[in-house]
């Protein structure tokens, strides 16, 4: 280290310039595109053959579903398209396959490969939905029991042990049950959606907090949430700015699995009857209408959308399982 | 022929961006009842050494040439199941950890006698008799007693003890002692290498003794091979390295490390090691931002007084008061700090040194005392805002480099932080401006603003939590053991680097360590604690001529002798 350094000004100007050469070079899309390709996680996916096809699988049928409306050859629910003499029709590579219903129709006369489409949408936007607030919930509550620690832990807490106690289905009938004694029936139907978001979001919160709680413990001893508080950086900014980006990780990971189980829920719930109704029916829907025919041999009704959900849950779930071995090095 | 043969080994390690050798054309031997030093600094591949001699490389890792000879029969290319027979039989090994090294799980009787069977022909009891032979050894008293007894029930230096034990109960020809006293406070660590060197000799034992720790080197080696990025720069008899070395990476470490004999201006230039990326600035403080604007109220007498400071901590918590634990981690502590002055808090771990620092910056709520700072008492403030203005003229600097930078956090927001958050600057422009000339001023460069954190070494990163801590414009610095988790020539340019803007700015700081060489150089009184009690107060000079309180005279005698230390090139200041 040597002090004899050239005048403040010209070396001033110099080291501007450094700086503005490679604050160029470091910002925008090109290079967060650059420092991902160059990450650990994306070596990782490279080289996981699992991860790529499940990755692959997801995004697809993600896609497909959005952009169901375009993709599938015909609007199930537009009932000027369902023609009841096709019902009933198996799938193409049977003997009596239609070439335009790829995976046969239904009693109605539907086109069973459109009605997983759609009905995928509902699974996956329930899905989502209730993963999104669960996080909504979990990682506040998870920050602030983690953080303040004593009794609001210990508060926070002991209601997050009286909810694991209730199964997701339990209180999903509950607050079905309520709704549905509350609300007028058009209206509950309707409703469906947001109460069984809400049935699996408040029923999946506990995991983001208990996380989010433990890493949180972990983060605020350590020295950088020290020195912001010697600078004098409030407590929620800390927590905000300081604590929330570094225990995000693991949430990743929960959160990708939580999908798979909240799609899973969804279908079951569904398939019991408290889920969505039969007019924009999700998987779930779909498996419980064609359940009554399952045994009358006309099985593709029912055996079609399991198959989808199966797939999409495998998938999702793959997807995870490979996020937490990847974000996890330890795990290996 | 020696006892151990290394002969031209090379280490590689293939990583996703191409081979790293950690180790190349290595040729090392240990004599019968030798001990051998194996220095260097962190990444100079010394414990690769070990572990390649003892076949325990982490995969990926290979030894790609060479060839390792143990009494004249090559072991390096043997079958795993032959290693691991001799691992633990003819070649010990002592690690630094004494806690990890024991299962927690069993007695330590249990892992003696089963190391002992497994590799000697003897039964149970006669197993058991040479157990307690080797504790008594080692030196634990009532080695019959204690044998059954679990790890947890052992402190730190008498683990070591029995790990040492361990390591001899196959009576071995070659131990490998890989930072054995790392972990360990300096009392104990003068005993251990007592212990060690003692051992060595009466069973002619050969031993290689890695360590990044000068004093543990000039201690008790008798040779001693220094490592640079893989490869050795020097081996020789330990006197003459040490006292007249010829490389010159082995003079800069020799000359950055602390004395405790003299007291240096500043250390001499350590630019072979890690260059500090940029040349730093020097900045004309006078009519610069830092030096600009330092609108705190002139002041007399001491900036900082400490009245009785106490601290205790609940270890135990119950509803009944009666059934609660306390701990008094600082007890009645009073000391003050001049202005301009740089004040030293030396202790052993667990003395309250730290609790003392983090009191004096909020992070801590003392249980009992005043603390009165730039005329004001800290301990009277309730609101945060009020608290803001005292914040401000006082910042604190971490041990950990690695953990006290966001590590989410653009190099350039971390400095700016404290800047926008007290509102010290007019716009985003001055902000920007202010953390670059900071950057450049510790010796980093402006191109760091715009990375992140894990992008720099462990002193570059020391560096950033100084230019952070600086971004307030404070008069008064607390250094919270601010070089101990560094490299010895990274902690040379560190210091260098306080003791530099200590002067420029004026500052007055509080300097925490445990190592009191590291004290001599830095600070111009000094405070000795203990159990959490201030033992005394004395000029710097003064406590280590002339120490008075008795557990500050038995402080100064554990400190390593460096004497053989060659002192060339060092700028020795005159004492006042």
């Amino acid at each position: 280290m040597t002090l004899g350094v050239p005048g403040p000004t010209d070396m001033n100007s110099k080291s501007n310039q450094t700086y503005e050469v490679a604050a160029k070079e470091r910002t925008g899309l090109a290079d967060v595109l650059r420092r991902f390709f160059d990450s650990d996680l994306w070596f990782s996916f490279r080289h996981s053959p699992v991860a790529i096809i499940s990755m692959a699988v997801s995004i697809l049928i993600v896609f497909s579903a959005i952009f169901a409306h375009w993709i599938a050859p015909t609007n199930p629910f537009d009932l000027a398209q369902i023609d009841l003499l096709d019902s009933e029709i198996p799938p193409v590579w049977l003997p009596d396959g239609d070439s335009r219903f790829l995976l046969g129709t239904d009693d109605q006369g539907r086109d069973i490969f459109s009605t997983i489409l759609y009905g995928s949408r509902v699974s996956l936007l329930v899905g989502f939905a209730s993963v999104v607030f669960a996080m909504a919930i979990g990682i506040p509550l998870g920050l602030i029991s983690g953080y303040y620690g004593g009794y609001v832990d210990a508060v926070i807490m002991r209601i997050a042990d009286v909810q694991l106690s209730f199964p997701a289905i339990l209180i999903a009938f509950l607050i079905d049950g309520v709704a549905r004694g509350v609300l007028p029936r058009a209206v509950h139907d309707e409703m469906a959606l947001y109460v069984l978001v809400f049935a699996i979001g408040i029923s999946g919160w506990v995991q983001y907090a208990r996380t989010v709680r433990g890493s949180t413990m972990v983060e605020k001893n350590k020295e950088y949430v020290q020195a912001a508080r010697v600078i004098g950086i409030r407590r929620g900014t800390i927590l905000v700015r300081h604590i929330l980006p570094n225990v995000l990780g693991p949430v990743l990971v929960i959160a990708t699995i939580h999908l798979a189980l909240a799609i899973i829920t969804e279908a079951t719930l569904s398939f019991l009857g408290v889920g969505v109704p039969v007019t924009s029916p999700s998987l779930g829907t779909l498996i419980r209408v064609g359940y009554d025919f399952l045994f009358s041999g006309v099985w593709w009704i029912t055996i079609m959308p399991g198959v989808a959900l199966i797939i999409l849950v495998l998938a999702i779930n793959m997807v995870g399982d490979w996020l937490r071995d990847a974000l996890n090095p330890k795990l290996r | 022929m020696a006892l151990l043969d290394i002969k031209n080994i090379r280490v590689d390690f293939p990583t996703r961006r191409g081979v790293f050798t950690a180790v190349e054309n290595v040729t090392l031997s240990v004599n019968p009842g030798e001990i051998l030093g194996c220095v260097g600094e962190s990444g100079a591949g010394k414990s690769t050494i070990g572990n390649t001699v003892i076949g325990l490389l982490e995969p990926p890792g290979r030894m790609s040439e060479g060839e390792i000879d143990l009494d004249g029969k090559r072991i390096d290319n043997l079958p795993y199941e032959a290693i691991r027979k001799i691992r633990g039989r003819r070649i010990g090994m002592i690690f630094q950890d004494p806690l990890t090294s024991l299962n927690p799980l069993q007695t330590i009787e249990r892992q003696l006698v089963e190391t002992i069977t497994t590799h000697l022909p003897l039964n149970e009891g006669e197993a058991r008799q040479k157990a307690v032979d080797l504790l008594d050894r080692v030196g634990i008293p009532e080695a019959d007693i204690r044998i059954g007894q679990y790890p947890h029930q052992f402190s730190g230096g008498m683990r070591q003890r029995v790990v040492i034990a361990l390591a001899l109960c196959a009576d071995p020809e070659v131990i490998i002692a890989d930072e054995p006293t790392t972990a360990l406070d300096v009392s104990i660590q003068a005993q251990i290498l007592d212990l060690m060197r003692e051992l060595c000799r009466e069973r002619q034992v050969g031993m290689i003794i890695i360590t990044h720790d000068m004093g543990v080197i000039a201690d008790i080696t008798d040779r001693v091979a220094v490592m640079y990025h893989g490869k050795v720069v020097e081996e020789g008899p330990t006197q003459k390295i040490l006292g007249n070395p010829d490389h010159p990476y082995t003079q800069s470490l020799i000359s950055a490390v602390p004395r405790p004999d003299v007291r240096l201006k500043r250390f001499p230039l350590v630019e072979y090691i890690e260059s500090a990326g940029e040349a730093r600035k020097e900045l004309d403080v006078a009519n610069h931002w830092l030096g600009k604007a330092r609108d705190f109220e002139a002041m007399d007498g001491p900036l900082l007084t400490l009245e009785k400071l106490h601290m205790r901590f609940v270890t135990r918590n119950a509803i009944l008061p009666r059934d609660r634990r306390y701990l008094d981690a600082v007890k009645d502590v009073s000391f003050d700090i001049k202005q301009g002055e740089v004040f030293g808090l030396v202790g052993e771990s667990g003395s309250g040194k730290s609790t003392v620092a983090r009191m004096i910056a909020g992070l801590y709520k003392p249980t009992g005392g005043n603390i009165f700072f730039a005329g004001g008492e800290l301990t009277a403030l309730r609101t945060e805002r009020e608290k803001d203005r005292y914040r401000r003229q006082m910042q604190m600097i971490f041990q950990d480099p690695y953990s006290s930078l966001n590590p989410r956090m653009r190099v350039l927001d971390i400095v700016a932080e404290p800047i926008r958050f007290h509102n010290l600057a007019d716009d985003r422009k001055e902000t920007e401006t202010i953390v670059l000339d900071l950057l450049e001023h510790v010796g980093l460069g402006a191109a760091a603003a715009v990375k992140y954190p894990h992008e720099f070494s462990g002193g570059q990163r020391q560096r950033i939590s100084i230019a952070r801590a600086l971004a307030t414009r404070p008069r008064f610095l607390i250094c919270d053991e601010p070089t101990s988790a560094l490299d010895v020539s990274i902690q040379a340019q560190i210091l260098n680097l306080l003791k530099d803007l200590q002067q420029e700015l004026g500052l007055t700081m509080m300097f925490i360590s445990h190592d009191l060489p590291v004290i001599r150089q830095m600070c111009d009184r000094v405070g000795v604690m203990r159990h959490g009690q201030l033992c005394e107060v004395a000029e710097t000079e003064e406590l280590f001529e002339n120490p008075q309180h008795e557990y500050s005279k038995h402080l100064l005698d554990l400190m390593p002798k460096l004497d053989v230390l060659s002192h060339e090139g060092l700028e020795v200041e005159q004492t006042k």
